[in-house]
């Protein structure tokens, strides 16, 4: 065996308070391998990302255990010393590149900086150029003297890895560094990525949340839960049997977009650094929990297979994947149209030179159906939403509700209309106001929509909190107080509390994690089926279109691509645009081979 | 709310807390405790603590104790009417150009600008000299040169509220704007409100202390703690605690006014990130 690029044992790291937030992490990496460390918020996956550079945020430290890159320590010695070797030996790719990089420096600069706090006096422009080649991107000095906010969000992100890689480092972290990107964006940046590893021999590690993005490019998965690793090995066997229970409930949440499945969501909450519990951490969300051994003992990391290490009592218990086809709702009511969308066009900026976002949209939504809008980050599909709930002024074109046109702000709409169409707004943090009540907000709808007297609307409240699968001692607690799926969960009880006959959901699962999105969307499903509501879904994610919409339609630039069947459009796009799109689309697969790369080029 | 207000106080904002009651105490109930009369001679002037005055007696041969006693009504009475009077037309007006979205908004913040242009003390010393020196007009001077920096900073911080998720899902439902107003912005623009508030006072008492100092404000005989400064500048180096203890009441209190601005403004900010965490 070879010498490891990236040696790990026995990593400690803990708030300043002497909380753990890390435990006994081991890592081994070789050179040209990719380890992808995946984990949901909460689970120390980018605290570990950084102690691996030697680095920690302030008010956490590293306080035992040591982490080597050829051999050398970046946990001893002073911060000269291991300064020095950041960048040389081991380099970071931050999560956002558009703040990562810094906006008042040119993109020769930027790689300049690194060359110059390195190795002082070489011929640096040529080496910048040829950094810039190293990741495809235009070598000429014109394109290094751009800015950041001149660059596409892909450019930034590649010259935020020629930055990593042109002092030659052995160990790249790349931090969640195509979350926020889109998807076919996303897609041409792993296959650079992947290139890279092959061509320089580089170590990487890949932290995400993304399992179907981490199964395409890892050959080794490390899985966290609560500071700890617990089940790692390579990724077709981890993805395909996966043996730690936490494992198989993340991957049963991830939605596929070609084959669309049934999501099983994990029950419970994850923990926060504060509230671990002692033994094994998962044991209070998890259905294979025995009595013994006891609970408040930690199950070891044991080596099962030659590379293949889990951290449960009973791995052996854990059930293969099973793969349900997804469930369609049989609410639609074909034939009626409840919201008709004619030739919309809305817009921003001055009445004259106005910036068009929609751009003649034209589609209808029958009772009980869902249909979902895909589109990438500034396709319009938001700007269309808060059309049709009455947030932005359209400029032309007609939003009708069974038959009935309706006014182009909500203000001027009649009550009843109002209560029809609800809205969930992407980001649970910003839609729910942190000065009420759970209980009141709730409420509120109810009185204001439906007229309800106060006492009755609370009552409702209570009855709603449990139609979103919530305690009732929510009411009474603030948002600030709540996890962030407990309020999307929250905010859709708030719309449901007007009794609507459409619930438009402006991407309310991406801010989510995927256990979380996959909880949410179970919830959806469910709700549709009780209530007969129909959903129009705003989304980018072509796993979750799949999972839970029947018809969907595809918007680009504020016009629409294609639109048919979830189905249809999936297995058979006919418009280039969305072959790209569907193409590109992140899934779990059991081969590290970027299988659909090739489609996207 | 209080018991969360007071709860997340540092040990520092309690002092400022303490000196700041016990300054407000000792204006409201000081005159209680005079031990001579306001205007009265008790001695030869300008003289050091000596038996039956502590702090010595002033240019006119009168008791410094009694004097400061008496003296801080105006400044705190004054500097406290001149704010509330500001906050409250300074709050309706960024509060209506914030939300509006309409031309109201360019209007009210154009004219605000307009007053913001002229220095201060220079617009207070032309409106005393145009109007006559009375109370009433220097509590609406120091209220109008206050007003449009109110003014400024609760548009600021409305707008930055007004798009947010909870709003539009508020005007989503068809609530009017003064229901949007005060249910969903106003609780949430409480924080940086509270430390204005502190700030404008302190700056409120330095108004009304500057004009009584340059003998444009309050008239002698009164007591306040400015005036007495002024009218004993030249007796300084005879008797330093006529002007020492005026001054330092004046320094304690504005900035204990801050201190606890600041402190209150954090708890209402961060309280409900920071009970996230104790979570």
């Amino acid at each position: 065996m070879t010498e490891p690029a990236l040696l790990v044992r026995a990593l400690c790291i803990e708030l300043d308070s002497g909380m753990p937030v890390v435990e006994d992490l081991d890592l081994d990496l070789r050179a040209g391998e990719v380890l992808g460390i995946v984990g949901e918020s909460g689970s120390g996956k980018t605290t570990t990302a950084l102690a691996l550079l030697g680095f920690t945020r302030r008010g956490v430290r590293i306080s035992s255990g040591t982490v080597e890159v050829e051999g050398s320590a970046l946990t001893a010695g002073g911060e000269r010393v291991v300064r020095a070797l950041r960048g040389r030996l081991v380099s970071y790719v931050a999560q956002d590149p558009g703040a990562a990089l810094n906006p008042s420096l040119r993109v020769s600069d930027l790689i300049g900086d690194m060359l110059r706090s390195h190795d002082a006096g070489e011929a640096a422009e040529n080496r910048v150029s040829a950094a810039l080649k190293g990741v495809n991107l235009p070598s000429e000095p014109e394109f290094a003297r751009r800015f950041p906010h001149q660059l596409s969000g892909g450019q930034q992100q590649r010259v935020a890895i020629a930055t990593a890689l042109v002092c030659g480092a052995k160990v790249v972290v790349l931090d969640e560094p195509t979350t926020g990107l889109d998807v076919v964006t996303q897609a041409r940046i792993l296959s650079e990525i992947d290139r890279l590893r092959s061509e320089q021999r580089v170590a990487m590690v890949y932290v995400s949340h993304d399992l179907a993005v981490v199964s395409s490019i890892a050959d080794r998965v490390s899985v966290m839960y609560a500071g700890r690793i617990i089940e790692e090995g390579p990724t077709a066997e981890l993805v395909a049997r996966p043996r730690h229970p936490y494992t198989r409930g993340l991957l049963s949440s991830v939605p596929d977009p070609v084959r669309p499945r049934r999501l099983h969501s994990i029950p419970g909450v994850s923990v926060g650094v504060d509230d671990r519990p002692p033994g094994c951490a998962f044991a209070p969300r998890c259905l294979q929990r025995t009595e013994s051994p006891a609970l408040s003992e930690l199950p070891p990391l044991e080596q099962i297979g030659g590379d293949y290490r889990v951290r449960c009592f009973e791995w052996r218990r854990t059930p293969p994947l099973e793969v349900e086809e997804a469930v369609v709702a049989q609410t639609v009511e074909r034939g009626r149209v409840l919201l008709a969308v004619e030739s919309l066009e809305a817009g921003y900026g001055r009445r004259r030179a106005p910036e068009l976002a929609v751009r003649g949209v034209s589609f209808g939504v029958a009772p009980g159906e869902c249909l979902a809008i895909v589109g990438e980050s500034g396709s319009g599909k938001t700007t269309l939403a808060r059309c049709i709930a009455g947030l932005h002024p359209s400029r032309a074109g007609r939003v009708r509700l069974e038959g009935a046109e309706l006014a182009s702000s909500a203000a001027k709409r009649v009550r009843e209309q109002r209560r029809r169409i609800q809205i969930v707004f992407q980001n649970p943090n910003e839609s729910l106001n942190p000065r009420h009540r759970v209980g009141n907000a709730i409420a509120r709808p109810a009185r204001i929509l439906r007229g309800l007297p106060a006492q009755e609307a609370n009552k409702e409240a209570a009855r709603l909190l449990g139609l979103v699968r919530l305690p009732l001692a929510l009411a009474d607690r603030f948002p600030g107080e709540l996890s962030g799926g407990e309020r999307q969960r929250v905010a859709i009880a708030r719309a449901l509390a007007a009794k609507p006959d459409l619930v438009i959901c402006d991407e309310i699962t991406s801010a989510l994690d995927v256990s979380v999105q996959a909880a949410v969307l179970e919830l959806l499903a469910e709700l549709r089926a009780e209530l007969g509501l129909a959903l129009l879904f705003i989304t980018h994610n072509f796993g979750v279109v799949a999972s839970i919409a029947d018809r969907m339609l595809v918007l680009e630039s504020g016009s629409i691509r294609e639109q048919g069947t979830v189905a249809s459009v999936l297995s058979n796009p006919q418009d280039d645009y969305t072959r790209r799109l569907v193409a590109a689309a992140p899934r779990v697969v059991t081969s590290p081979s970027l299988p659909y790369l090739s489609e996207v080029e | 709310m209080k018991q969360r207000l007071l709860g997340a106080l540092t040990p520092g904002a309690w002092v400022g807390l303490v000196v700041l009651v016990s300054i407000i105490g000792l204006a409201v109930l000081g005159p209680l405790f005079a031990p001579h009369p306001l205007d009265e001679p008790i001695g030869v002037p300008l003289t050091r603590p000596a038996q039956g005055a502590l702090f010595g007696t002033d240019f006119l041969g009168r008791d410094v104790l009694s004097r400061t006693l008496w003296g801080g009504r105006s400044v705190l009475g004054l500097a406290g009417i001149a704010t509330v009077l500001a906050y409250s037309v300074g709050m309706a007006v960024g509060l209506v150009a914030g939300y509006s979205r309409s031309l109201l908004d360019p209007l009210l913040m154009r004219a605000s600008d307009v007053m913001l242009s002229f220095p201060a003390l220079l617009f207070l010393l032309v409106l005393v000299t145009g109007a006559g020196s009375s109370k009433t007009v220097l509590v609406i001077g120091v209220a109008l040169v206050q007003m449009p920096l109110v003014a400024r900073i609760v548009r600021t911080a409305t707008l930055e509220q007004s798009v947010r998720g909870f709003v539009e899902a508020a005007v989503a439902r068809g609530e009017g704007a003064p229901a949007v107003v005060r249910r969903e912005i106003l609780p949430n623009i409480l924080g940086p409100v509270t430390a204005d508030i502190g700030l404008r006072f302190t700056y409120s008492i330095i108004l009304v202390a500057s004009v009584n100092f340059l003998g444009l404000g309050l008239q002698p005989p009164e007591a306040d703690w400015a005036l007495i400064i002024s009218e004993n500048r030249a007796g300084l180096t005879l008797n330093p605690y006529v002007i020492l203890v005026p001054a330092a009441l004046i320094a304690s209190l504005t900035i204990s006014v801050n201190v606890v601005g600041d402190a209150f403004a954090r708890s209402l900010g961060i309280s409900t990130a920071r009970r996230r965490l104790v979570r």
